[in-house]
């Protein structure tokens, strides 16, 4: 029954894509209106389908349906509530399917939201992303289809993957990323538009700007969370370790940051239109790629599920879009007319918008050829390798820092020509503070001529960055009398956008700090203790108080009890445990941390002998790890502040100097 | 020529040039820090080149030849593909489900002794998830836990 009435709303979606994406298309190739609100009703019906689908996959799910297949494939008797509600995103069908409501979502939000502006532009833009929708949900309703029908109906299922039902952030890592990653379907719509139009206007670029920053922000969020899955879970005692998994949502992210700022030239100079665009459309593809490389097989992870046909078909459609992203490109990219542009010579801020461009755009190639050499390698020679993670640390550890020192220099100087010593005078307080903080850290005996120079940076960028908010809102204090409160309210209100890219700025030095901080200063203890046996690990005394069993109805584990004391004083009982999945055939450790702005004590359980009362542990301790994770939010928070519209009538006033 | 084409020339010229010698960096780096993927006796078949190189080493865990030093917390074995053995030494623990004939990965290097020196050790486990097979009693599963 589920999974006739799953099956119909899929191909409801279906229709509703194909008739939205050919009525957009004809209605901006005709600019007519009439035809532009149906398509915009489409997307309504799209969405409405697509939602109805997952209420009933995820009732399927909860009422243990398994005549439904990818309830047979992902469900079971013993997982606890909060597990098979996730699990629709735990294995390939399912999360597919929740990539079609994301875009069902995404389509009619733009719709509704663009419901006023009758312009081709909008309308090719509508239909281009519903064609889009046409390919998902045609994976959906075809190879991908969740909802098939399974006889003989078997009584319980295997569950999802252990490692996946083990932490909480499951719950959270996924859909942000799929949010991330599904969102840019938008913006690369809106660059076709765009093209298809001729027409690249500011108001256009700003819209295109602010709906990249929704994906941009959760893909952000997402890849951060997804480090920290990894960190809590894997037992490895690190966040990111240069996988391709890693990489192939990293690389989205690098060429979307370039476009963020690209737009902002693009906006305010009406220059680089065809660059900016294409960067969008990079941007897409590389979502699409990455999806391909996660879930096609072709690298081994907890992300490629089972082998299934879906590879190939995500490589023809991804050199569908390249090809049709090329075309268009080479036929249309002459066709955006720019109202004027102004050239006055080589501004030095715009000099450093564009550096910032090259630097991303060659950290992305850099990270690609990385994550794909081994896959050429092997198609060529047969032989099996991978590139390892100095490859990566080296090539990027330069660019990195010639990004956060840009971070600092571009949003300080001011648009237009800028004298030698007026640029110096501009940065001289910034660079003094990124000197002191390498001082410090020389005074503090650390050592690393990289770590230092990114401490010593992201000390000089943070400074222009506290300047840049500070000095608007002691300008308004100064000529307008009002509290404080009042001025500080009333400035980041009025200036939100700038505002949220200051955050955001803010939350990328966290992480740059936090994850050299963590990966340079790390110390590695391989101990094993026998029952009440302590051992001195830094400042810390741990001693392990012996073992204990945890049964429930999914897994039985079995925790060792670890005391431990801080300069004498008691910190905490940590369990870190061993958990056998009664459906798995090994078992799979929970590290436990003990967290503080400082630093983290990490311990996993590598074994533990019951009848022996020995157990033998990783143990790490990591300077500053809380940093990445606080900078993940801080990034989430600035792109929604910049991404909330101004009120009216400030909307147009608004500068675009949120660098 | 148009000074505005010239420009245009000057900045391909470039780009084409910044764009080389970072393909050559690339490509360099690479090469330095490549992973293999061999059984032992690639390994052994490499001989003096294997030395320094970061290898991922597959094979079985030889019957009687595991020592394991839990002051020190160093653990010594045999790796073997039944033709070729190579004597490894890992700075660490065993893990939960090592254990003798069982099939492991270790990622390390070949140092001058001869000896395969790694401080990552991985029992190989088939890489998706499986429910007990047919007949495989979920007791005998548990032991994995218990018996270690």
């Amino acid at each position: 029954m589920i999974s006739l009435l799953g099956r119909t709303c899929i191909l409801v979606a279906l229709t509703a894509c194909s008739v939205g994406m050919v009525t957009g298309m004809v209605a901006g190739k005709r600019q007519d209106i009439d035809m532009g609100k149906w398509s915009r009703w489409m997307a309504y019906v799209c969405a409405i389908a697509t939602t109805a689908s997952i209420g009933m996959m995820e009732y399927a799910l909860l009422t243990h349906d398994f005549s439904v297949a990818y309830v047979a494939e992902v469900g079971s008797l013993d997982t606890p509530t909060w597990v098979t509600i996730v699990s629709l995103w735990s294995s390939l069908n399912g999360s597919i399917l929740l990539w079609s409501w994301m875009l069902g979502l995404f389509l009619a939000g733009f719709a509704y939201l663009t419901r006023n502006q009758h312009q081709a532009t909008t309308s090719w833009a509508l239909g281009v992303a519903m064609g889009i929708g046409v390919f998902f949900c045609f994976l959906v309703a075809g190879i991908a289809n969740p909802f098939e029908a399974v006889s003989p109906i078997p009584t319980d299922g295997p569950g999802p993957n252990p490692l996946l039902q083990n932490h909480i952030l499951m719950v959270v890592h996924p859909p942000s990323l799929y949010l991330g990653f599904v969102g840019m379907t938008i913006p690369f719509a809106m660059g076709c538009a765009a093209l298809l139009s001729g027409r690249l206007d500011g108001a256009w670029l700003r819209h295109m700007r602010r709906w990249m920053l929704v994906p941009w922000g959760f893909l952000s969020l997402g890849i951060v969370l997804g480090g920290w899955w990894s960190y809590e879970v894997l037992g490895w005692g690190g966040w990111w370790a240069w996988d391709p998994v890693e990489n192939a949502s990293f690389l989205p992210w690098l060429t979307g940051t370039a476009f963020l700022h690209s737009a902002m030239i693009t906006q305010r100079r009406n220059k680089l239109q065809g660059w900016t665009v294409s960067l969008i459309m990079a941007t897409f593809l590389l979502t699409i790629l990455g999806t391909f490389m996660t879930r096609s097989g072709v690298f081994n992870s907890v992300h490629s599920f089972t082998q299934s046909s879906i590879g190939p078909v995500f490589l023809a459609f991804l050199g569908a879009c390249l090809l049709g992203s090329v075309l268009l490109l080479a036929a249309r990219v002459d066709k955006i007319q720019p109202d004027q542009a102004t050239d006055d010579g080589a501004a030095p801020k715009e000099t450093s918008f564009l550096l910032n461009n090259l630097l991303f755009t060659g950290f992305m190639f850099t990270v690609l050829i990385g994550t794909v050499y081994p896959l050429l390698n092997e198609a060529i020679t047969g032989k099996q390798i991978s590139v390892g993670q100095p490859y990566f640390d080296k090539m990027t550890g330069p660019i990195g820092l010639a990004i956060i020192f840009l971070m600092g220099v571009g949003p300080a100087l001011p648009w237009g020509r800028v004298s030698l010593r007026r640029g110096f005078q501009i940065l001289a307080f910034p660079l003094a503070s990124g000197i002191v903080i390498v001082g410090i850290c020389l005074g503090m005996k650390l050592r690393g001529g990289m770590a230092l120079a990114t401490f010593g940076l992201s000390g000089f960028a943070l400074a222009v960055t506290l300047k840049e908010m500070a000095s608007p809102i002691l300008a308004f204090h100064q000529a307008n009398g009002k509290t404080w409160l009042h001025s500080i309210s009333t400035v980041f209100i009025q200036s939100r956008r700038r505002y949220g890219g200051h955050i955001v700025h803010i939350g990328i030095l966290c992480i740059a700090v936090g994850h050299v901080a963590g990966t340079r200063y790390t110390t590695a203890h391989p101990l094993t203790f026998s029952a009440g046996e302590s051992k001195e690990v830094g400042s810390y005394t741990l001693t392990f108080k012996g073992t204990e069993k945890q049964i429930e109805s999914h897994r039985r584990s079995v925790l060792a009890n670890v005391l431990v004391h801080q300069n004498g004083k008691e910190l905490a009982v940590v369990q870190p445990r061993l958990n056998h999945y009664i459906k798995m055939n090994q078992p799979i450790g929970t590290p436990q941390v003990l967290s503080t702005l400082t630093e983290d004590l990490y311990l996993n359980a590598v074994n533990i002998d019951e009848a022996a009362n020995v157990a033998s542990f990783d143990i790490y301790i990591k300077p500053l790890i809380w940093w990445i994770w606080f900078g993940g939010g801080l990034m989430l928070l600035g792109s929604i502040l910049a991404f909330i519209p101004s009120r009216r009538g400030t909307d147009g006033q608004e500068t675009v100097e949120a660098a | 020529m148009k000074p505005k084409t010239k420009r245009h020339l000057l900045l391909a010229a470039a780009l084409g040039a910044a764009g080389t010698a970072l393909a050559f960096i690339t490509f360099g780096n690479i090469g330095d820090n490549l992973v293999y993927y061999w059984d032992t006796s690639q390994l052994v078949e490499a001989g003096d080149d294997a030395i320094g190189a970061t290898v991922r080493l597959g094979g079985l865990v030889k019957d009687g030849t595991v020592q394991w030093d839990a002051d020190k917390n160093f653990l010594q074995f045999e790796i073997t593909d039944n033709k070729n053995t190579v004597p490894v030494e890992v700075n660490g623990a065993p893990p939960q489900m090592f254990r003798e004939s069982i099939g492991v990965v270790v990622e390390g290097t070949m140092d001058k002794r001869g000896v395969f020196t790694s401080d990552r050790l991985m029992v190989k486990h088939s890489n998706e998830y499986r429910a007990p097979a047919e007949g495989e009693k979920t007791a005998d599963l548990y032991k994995t836990v218990e018996d270690i």
